[in-house]
C-alpha cells in the first residue's frame, strides 16, 4: 500500500510541527488511504447538515409561543401492559446503536488482523443492529402517526414539534438505512476475500460512517428527546 | 502500509470505551427517569452528551491517534457553527420576546397532557 503515501520521510513528526510538514511541502497533506480522507470530508459536510437541522429545531422551539410537547409524556411506552414507561423505546434504541458501534469497532480490529470470518461476521452484527433500530423507528412512527402527529400539527402543542421530529430522526433512520446497506455489501466483500489484496482499510471507513451516525443520535437524543 | 495509515490497537481499549458509552447512556436516561428539572437537567444533559461524543470521536473513530492535519480538517470547520448557534439563539430571543409582548402570547403556556389511550389501543 506504500503507493497512497506520498511522504519521503522516514518518521514523519508529530503534532504542531507535523502539522506545518503535511502542509508545507509540495506533497500529500493527509498520511491516509484516499477513501478515508474523503470519507471524513464527506462526514464533515454531513456534520453540517445535520447542525442545521438541530440549530432550525432550536430557533423553532425558543420562537414558538405555543408550548412544546413534553417528549417524556410523548414517547412513554407501555411495557406488557404495565404504566407508561418514559421514553424506554427511545433508550432502547439508543443502546441498540452503541451496541453496534461496539461491534462495528471489533470489526475494524479484526479486520486489520486480516481475520475475514470474524470482520465479516461483526459487519452482519452491525447491520443487523442497525436494521433493528429502522424497525424500532418505524415503529415508533407509526404510534406517533396514530395518535395525531403531523408535520403541520399535534393534538398537545407546538405544531412544530411534528416537523422537526419527522424530518430530523427521518432523516437519521435515512443515514441509518444507507449504513446498514453499505455494512451489507462491504461485509460480504469481506468475506469473499475482496481486499486480501486492497487492504482492509475499507472496513474503518464503513466504521468511520457508522460510528458517524452513532455520533449524530447522541446529539439527537440529547437535543431532542431529553432537552 | 505502516502502522500509520492502519488504525490498530489493543481491543482492550474498545472494550472499556464500549462499557463507559453504556454507562453514560444509561446516565442520561436516568436524567429523564428521575425528573430532574431546569439548569441541573441540562447541565447533566450536555455533560453526558459531550462525553459520549467525545469517546466516540477520540477512540472509536481514531482521531486520537490521527495526525493533526486530519484532526483540524475534521474539527476546525464544526467551530463555525458555534457562531451560528449563538446567533440563531439571540435571533430567537428577540423573536419569543416580540411575540408575547406584540401579539400577545402566553409565555407560560402548559401543554396539553399527553393520553396514549386513545390511537394506540385502538390500533390493536
Amino acid at each position: 500500500m506504500s503507493e497512497t503515501v506520498a511522504s519521503n520521510l522516514a518518521a514523519p513528526r508529530s503534532g504542531l510541527p507535523g502539522l506545518v510538514d503535511d502542509w508545507s511541502v509540495d506533497k500529500q497533506t493527509y498520511h491516509v488511504p484516499w477513501g478515508k480522507a474523503m470519507m471524513w470530508i464527506f462526514l464533515v459536510s454531513d456534520t453540517f447538515i445535520f447542525s442545521c437541522f438541530l440549530v432550525g429545531y432550536m430557533t423553532v422551539r425558543m420562537t414558538t409561543a405555543e408550548p412544546w410537547p413534553l417528549p417524556t409524556d410523548v414517547f412513554a411506552l407501555s411495557l406488557f401492559g404495565s404504566d407508561p414507561i418514559p421514553l424506554i423505546l427511545i433508550a432502547i434504541m439508543t443502546f441498540i446503536l452503541i451496541t453496534s458501534s461496539g461491534t462495528m469497532a471489533l470489526a475494524v480490529n479484526y479486520g486489520y488482523r486480516r481475520d475475514k470470518r470474524m470482520t465479516a461476521i461483526l459487519m452482519m452484527v452491525t447491520a443487523a443492529l442497525g436494521a433493528s433500530f429502522v424497525g424500532m423507528q418505524a415503529f415508533e412512527w407509526t404510534k406517533l402517526i396514530s395518535e395525531g402527529v403531523r408535520p403541520w400539527e399535534n393534538p398537545w402543542g407546538a405544531p412544530q414539534f411534528g416537523s422537526v421530529f419527522f424530518m430530523v430522526t427521518g432523516f437519521h433512520g435515512l443515514h441509518v438505512t444507507g449504513g446498514v446497506i453499505y455494512l451489507s455489501i462491504v461485509a460480504w466483500k469481506v468475506s469473499k476475500g475482496h481486499y486480501d489484496k486492497k487492504g482492509y482499510e475499507i472496513v474503518e471507513i464503513t466504521g468511520l460512517y457508522w460510528h458517524f451516525v452513532d455520533l449524530v443520535w447522541v446529539f439527537i437524543f440529547a437535543f431532542f428527546y431529553l432537552w | 502500509m505502516s502502522a500509520e495509515a492502519g488504525q490498530q490497537h489493543p481491543l482492550g481499549i474498545y472494550l472499556k470505551i464500549w462499557i463507559l458509552l453504556f454507562v453514560l447512556s444509561t446516565l442520561s436516561y436516568l436524567v429523564d427517569y428521575i425528573g430532574f428539572q431546569g439548569y441541573l437537567r441540562w447541565t447533566l444533559i450536555l455533560v453526558f452528551m459531550f462525553l459520549k461524543a467525545g469517546f466516540i470521536i477520540a477512540i472509536f473513530m481514531h482521531v486520537m491517534w490521527e495526525r493533526m492535519a486530519l484532526v483540524l480538517t475534521i474539527l476546525g470547520p464544526p467551530v463555525a457553527l458555534l457562531f451560528l448557534i449563538g446567533f440563531m439563539a439571540i435571533e430567537g430571543d428577540y423573536t419569543f420576546g416580540a411575540r408575547v409582548d406584540y401579539f400577545g402570547a402566553n409565555p407560560n403556556a402548559e401543554p396539553l397532557p399527553v393520553t396514549h389511550v386513545g390511537g394506540h389501543e385502538e390500533a390493536h
